[in-house]
């Protein structure tokens, strides 16, 4: 059996991906060692062992087995401390509806947010915003039947559809901020509104989710640097 | 006879509630070129799963019921158990192999659960890609043709290994993703001339592609090699008339 010393999480404080992998070990209640990857410096020498394939943040390191891709994450932390509350539901359609939703988040509306950062003039950033917002009416309907009337979508506790959305929050907040938008609101989805304040909340999260001004200024930092990246020298 | 299973298992620890004994209902909706629904149509083979399947006239003839079970993203395949959809191919291969346990498609070891979802999630993610080459022409296409080999180069190296199969001796979940390079990749290498995995270039994975076809479940349950390379061809004709006119 592996002390919890033997556990270290390879990532960026930025990184909505990285959060998952923290969220379910804080739930776990597992003691784990964070190394921060100055990712602009350059990747280190262990991320690009113990992620060959992708060298790409979050990983895992349990005693000396590197697990990657975040989803892939959460599910061997729920697994391997199994005696800790549950991330996963118990009922099959229900594993499979919170994969499903994890899938299109990470799939469609999380990448459609990224282009927000890449697109060309104010119109073309508020042309993906409509988008958004239907991809979060979906998910406020979704929450409707899946936390049945509970606080989480996982129910009384947070759950992995709520780790999978829930750390795209920080991200949501600074697109809301730098476009003057309201992507999560009072008409179109109040619950999910209520849901974002009590998971930002949550003993698990609360260390882990980035404050919002912290990530405007880094978003801002990044998109500077990928413009001048882009432009030719003459 | 009618047999009311257990539906409570004990599952790496957790109890895993199946509310639907196995014996409910299965349709699948799927479309017979796709790998992503006749992965779906292994796994459910592979455990003896009877079922329905429904052929679905894509893309321009979606029926009711699949826009009704997938509203979200409207596509095949989707499985309905007892009445209860389930979509995304990644998503129902680990429901069908929770549901109905036998011929896992998982290995029982946390760790290795997580090397065999890594591999099943890279392979779809690039399976598109690796298929682009298809479509293209000319430069575009030299170029899509060198991202293919690079994948597999990958997949070579460090997902395969030097296991008989992705699941190890036996078939698992990443083996049934990868399976579209039997019924989807070889086709188009036909039609545009070139081939990918050979004995002096991929070893393992042209060992492998061996190892996969002659499995009983696999072979009975490909499609048709011919109609599949009529399909691609046509599909290859009408995108080089719309797209490149000079090609």
């Amino acid at each position: 059996m592996l002390k919890s010393e033997d556990v270290k999480v390879l990532g960026s404080w930025s990184s909505p991906f990285v959060m998952r992998a923290r969220i379910a070990l804080n739930i776990k209640s597992v003691n784990y060692e964070y190394l921060e990857e100055r990712l602009w410096e350059g990747k280190s020498e262990l991320l690009l062992k113990s992620n060959p394939v992708h060298k790409k943040i979050p990983v895992l390191i349990h005693g000396d087995k590197p697990i990657c891709e975040s989803l892939v994450i959460v599910q061997y932390i729920d697994e391997v401390w199994s005696s800790g509350p549950s991330i996963l539901p118990s009922d099959s359609h229900e594993r499979a509806t919170a994969r499903f939703w994890a899938a299109y988040l990470d799939e469609k509306w999380f990448p459609t947010m990224k282009t927000i950062g890449l697109a060309q003039g104010e119109d073309a950033r508020k042309a993906v915003i409509p988008q958004l917002e239907e991809g979060l009416v979906l998910l406020e309907e979704a929450f409707g039947k899946c936390s049945k009337g509970k606080p989480f979508f996982g129910g009384d506790q947070i759950g992995f559809q709520d780790i999978a959305f829930g750390c795209f929050l920080g991200w949501l907040r600074v697109t809301e901020k730098m476009n003057g938008a309201k992507l999560l609101s009072e008409d179109k989805t109040p619950a999910l509104l209520e849901w974002a304040h009590r998971f930002c909340s949550d003993a698990a999260v609360k260390d882990v989710m980035p404050e919002t001004d912290k990530l405007a200024e880094f978003s801002k930092m990044i998109m500077a640097k990928m413009r001048a990246a882009a432009t030719p020298k003459s | 006879m009618y047999f009311l299973l257990k539906n409570k298992r004990i599952y790496k620890g957790h109890q895993i509630m199946i509310n639907h004994h196995s014996m409910d209902e299965v349709k699948l909706f799927g479309f017979w070129p796709s790998p992503f629904s006749r992965r779906v149509i292994w796994a459910l083979k592979l455990k003896g799963v009877n079922y329905e399947y429904i052929e679905e006239d894509l893309p321009y003839n979606k029926s009711d019921l699949l826009l009704q079970y997938n509203p979200v993203h409207k596509k095949i395949p989707v499985l309905v158990h007892g009445g209860k959809p389930i979509a995304e191919s990644l998503v129902i291969l680990e429901y069908i192999d929770e549901v109905w346990p036998q011929n896992p498609l998982l290995p029982k070891d946390s760790y290795e659960r997580s090397v065999a979802r890594f591999w099943a999630k890279f392979i779809d993610e690039k399976g598109p890609i690796m298929w682009e080459f298809y479509l293209k022409f000319g430069e575009e296409q030299e170029k899509a043709i060198n991202n293919s080999i690079e994948i597999l180069r990958t997949i070579e190296e460090h997902g395969l290994e030097d296991k008989k199969f992705f699941g190890g001796d036996k078939m698992g979940i990443t083996d049934l993703v990868f399976g579209l390079v039997i019924h989807i990749l070889v086709p188009m290498e036909e039609i545009v001339g070139v081939k990918f995995i050979k004995e002096e270039t991929f070893p393992r994975l042209h060992a492998w592609i061996k190892n996969f076809s002659e499995q009983p479940i696999i072979k009975d349950n490909v499609p048709d090699y011919s109609r599949v390379v009529d399909f691609f061809k046509r599909r290859r004709e009408t995108y080089r008339l719309s797209a490149h006119p000079n090609h």
